[in-house]
């Protein structure tokens, strides 16, 4: 059951340029699991070495942030789209 | 250099939206393709702080939709800088997410808004023309 995955500008490098991506998985890890086998550039850089997301990604399983859901262990379903975004922040601090 | 093509009018509406917001830090995302702005989102500060801001990520989800449907992607990020000058913080350089973007300062600390354009890659700020379509 293949998933959409929206790639940002900055991680399309490590998926051959493309803006979005199918993967295979029940959950939103096992997905991301399924990209990092696809694509070995991208391990790494979305999930950390502790295996949690990374606190400057932002991951939305359609209109929600898995922050909120499950997590990683966030079910999906077909046609669900999944986007990873950058977390942005700044300030003049 | 780098150069970020912008309208009077896009730029009118980032010094607008940190005007409304002041003294909190305005952010919004840039739309269009490569240097080219075509259209500006403003988004909420998550942070609500007159020092950082966090952009809030349902509206980068938005805006990121928005870019897709009128064809274009978002290229960068725009915030304010309240009591400082227009020039990125060590702060935005820490935490810059995409080297190809633009990051667009509007600084309210004189009386006239100041509005310039930086690169960021692996912590070298570049600033690059502003130039009006």
């Amino acid at each position: 059951m293949p998933v959409e995955i929206r790639i940002p500008t900055v991680l399309r490098p490590a998926v051959g340029g493309q803006s979005v991506v199918k993967a295979e998985g029940q959950t939103i890890g096992e997905l991301l699991g399924s990209l990092a086998v696809e694509y070995p550039a991208i391990s790494g850089q979305v999930i950390g070495s502790d295996g949690a997301m990374h606190r400057f990604v932002n991951i939305y399983l359609n209109d929600d942030d898995v922050r909120y859901l499950g997590k990683l262990d966030t079910k999906v379903a077909e046609g669900d789209v999944v986007s990873i975004l950058p977390a942005v922040a700044g300030g003049s601090d | 250099m780098g150069v970020l093509k912008i309208s009077r009018e896009l730029v009118t509406r980032m010094i607008s939206h940190a005007l409304d917001e002041y003294p909190l830090e305005a952010c919004g995302l840039l739309g269009g393709d490569a240097e080219v702005a075509k259209e500006v989102y403003p988004a909420r500060n998550d942070a609500a702080s007159a020092r950082v801001y966090t952009l809030n990520p349902l509206d980068h989800l938005k805006a990121d939709r928005a870019a897709e449907a009128a064809g274009h992607e978002i290229i960068g990020v725009y915030h304010s800088h309240t009591h400082s000058e227009a020039y990125p913080s060590q702060t935005d350089v820490a935490q810059a997410p995409d080297p190809g973007w633009h990051y667009v300062l509007v600084s309210l600390k004189r009386r006239h808004p100041v509005v310039r354009s930086y690169r960021i890659e692996a912590g070298t700020i570049v600033e690059e023309d502003v130039v009006e379509l």
